[in-house]
């Protein structure tokens, strides 16, 4: 996994962040953070609750506005308010903690209206995509249930695969198995690693140390409103640079 | 577990259960029946009630109002079932005005706001006078004279506003996450509402919304007042004519055979909704 850091040189970053700022009133919550994402990279964002990791990833999914710096995607500025959201949106997938599946509708409509809406794939390939993912994941019968019908990890299996439905660049994922029972934890991050595997480019919020240091290939402490310090696993949790880094991981290793 | 039979304990229990059950249905029947009995006995004792007997359930007169009363009838009841459709439409229509954000609505919000705010503000029989002769006195070409379906246009507009807030407390409902997720996939404000948004508030918004039109059921007796004929008006025409008020109760009688069915189903949606929410399906 670790060679993959080789493929940097040439591919340029999928996801570029400079100096992002965010604010809330009298919040600061990000002031000035950087963030590199190559293909095929794996970022886990570790640090505090409240140290802005969700808000990061709203950030770069634009469902919020940011108040300066700039974040690149796939070579384009897309914090410039001239830019088309929903485009930048189209090819960005995410994950929330609380799934947030569309009660209403079958886990394989969940899928695969934004597909069809969206993407203009036909009815019968978005179906057939579903399906096929429905079933690499384990789920291919509750295709035609309605998400309350499912346990926990399996909404958030559904939600995965409705992320991954439109084949985005780009995968973020907010702290996806903390509303999670803890015997739930493990089926979502064995689907997780196996993306990881695939080669699909992540961006996680997580707590899930053991996750982070298994898959991650780099792995960001975010501390007072930027990443105060980042590296590949093996190093961040054996032998962090920073005392505020190696506090918090005493307190949640 | 085929062969379990219940111990002689659970047996006492069950036969106390039983013995507990029918003293609770014996003293709920024998309040009923002296509640009512007393309440029926105070009516047809008081001094007045010969007199109110013979001018308000009058058989003979109401045998001879009905077919009329009932023929009126039938106009409320196409009041009821051509404004229903039309008031749901408008209503939605206008709520998705009030919650839409592109620039370009931005006039149809203006004037979403200020539909709701001015129709629910106005008496609907005040709304059916002004349409009913205000309309016709603008002698516009194209324009319908017909009382019938001017007052139709009242019903609608005062109850489109109800309505339209109605489905807006629906869309607010929702929980921003929703529309955050649907965001993140891509669809548009549009789409979000219309896949995702909208079919989950119109579930939630369905037992008020068939109270607002069991209400709507019985408010078409206010195009009497504009003279048209329906159950009210018919029966009011006979009462003045016969000097027996039988027509009204029948006419009465007719409204409330109707009200209550639609009262049922409201109950029973309801709680299907609030079952579906526990087994957490909303």
């Amino acid at each position: 996994m670790k060679d993959r850091v080789k493929d940097r040189v040439n591919d340029g970053d999928v996801l570029r962040v400079e100096g992002l700022r965010k604010v809330y009133g009298d919040r600061v919550v990000l002031s000035g953070l950087d963030l590199q994402v190559a293909p095929h990279d794996v970022v886990c964002l570790i640090g505090a609750s409240g140290s802005g990791k969700s808000t990061l990833l709203r950030c770069i999914d634009l469902l919020e506005s940011t108040d300066d710096g700039t974040i690149w995607f796939q070579g384009e500025d897309v914090s410039d308010p001239r830019v088309d959201r929903r485009e930048v949106r189209k090819r960005i997938g995410v994950v929330f903690q609380a799934y947030n599946l569309f009660p209403h509708l079958t886990v394989l409509d969940n899928v695969t209206l934004a597909p069809v809406r969206v993407h203009g794939v036909s009815r019968t390939d978005a179906d057939e995509r579903a399906r096929s993912l429905l079933s690499q994941f384990g789920l291919a019968e509750h295709a035609g249930s309605h998400p309350d019908r499912l346990s926990g990890g399996q909404q958030q299996r559904v939600a995965v695969v409705r992320a991954l439905a439109t084949r985005p660049a780009l995968l973020l994922l907010d702290e996806v198995t903390a509303a999670l029972d803890p015997e739930l934890v493990g089926e979502v991050l064995d689907i997780l690693r196996r993306l990881a595997e695939e080669g699909t480019t992540m961006v996680l919020a997580t707590h899930e140390m053991g996750f982070a240091r298994d898959v991650a290939t780099q792995v960001c402490f975010l501390d007072g409103g930027r990443v105060l310090e980042k590296g590949p696993p093996a190093e961040m949790f054996t032998a962090p640079r920073e005392e505020r880094t190696r506090r918090f991981l005493r307190r949640v290793l | 577990m085929t062969d379990w039979q219940p111990s002689a304990l659970q047996r006492e229990r069950l036969a106390a259960a039983r013995r507990l059950r029918a003293r609770s249905l014996l003293l709920a029947t024998s309040a009923t029946v002296v509640v009512f009995g007393v309440a029926l006995t105070l009516l047809v004792t008081s001094p007045g009630w010969p007199r109110v007997q013979e001018t308000f359930f009058d058989p003979e007169a109401a045998k001879d109002a009905f077919p009329e009363v009932l023929k009126g009838f039938w106009l409320n009841i196409r009041l009821f079932l051509i404004a229903e459709p039309l008031i749901l439409v408008l209503g939605l229509a206008v709520a998705l005005a009030r919650v839409s954000t592109t620039p370009v609505m931005a006039p149809v919000r203006i004037a979403a706001v200020a539909y709701t705010d001015l129709f629910r503000g106005l008496p609907t029989i005040l709304v059916i006078f002004l349409i009913c002769f205000g309309v016709p006195a603008l002698n516009l070409q194209g324009v319908t004279t017909s009382l019938f379906w001017l007052a139709l246009l009242g019903l609608v507009l005062s109850y489109g506003a109800y309505v339209a807030e109605v489905f807006r407390a629906g869309i607010e409902s929702v929980h921003p996450s929703q529309v955050a997720s649907a965001t993140a996939l891509g669809l548009s404000h549009a789409q979000a509402m219309r896949h995702v948004v909208v079919p989950q508030a119109v579930r939630r918004v369905l037992p008020p919304l068939l109270n607002d039109f069991v209400s709507l059921q019985k408010d078409t007796a206010l195009v009497a007042a504009v003279g048209l004929f329906d159950a009210l008006g018919t029966a009011s025409d006979t009462a003045n004519f016969t000097f027996n008020y039988t027509p009204y109760v029948v006419a009465a009688a007719l409204f409330v055979a109707l009200t209550i069915p639609l009262a049922r189903l409201t109950d029973w949606v309801g709680r299907r909704g609030r079952e579906r929410e526990r087994a957490g399906a909303l």
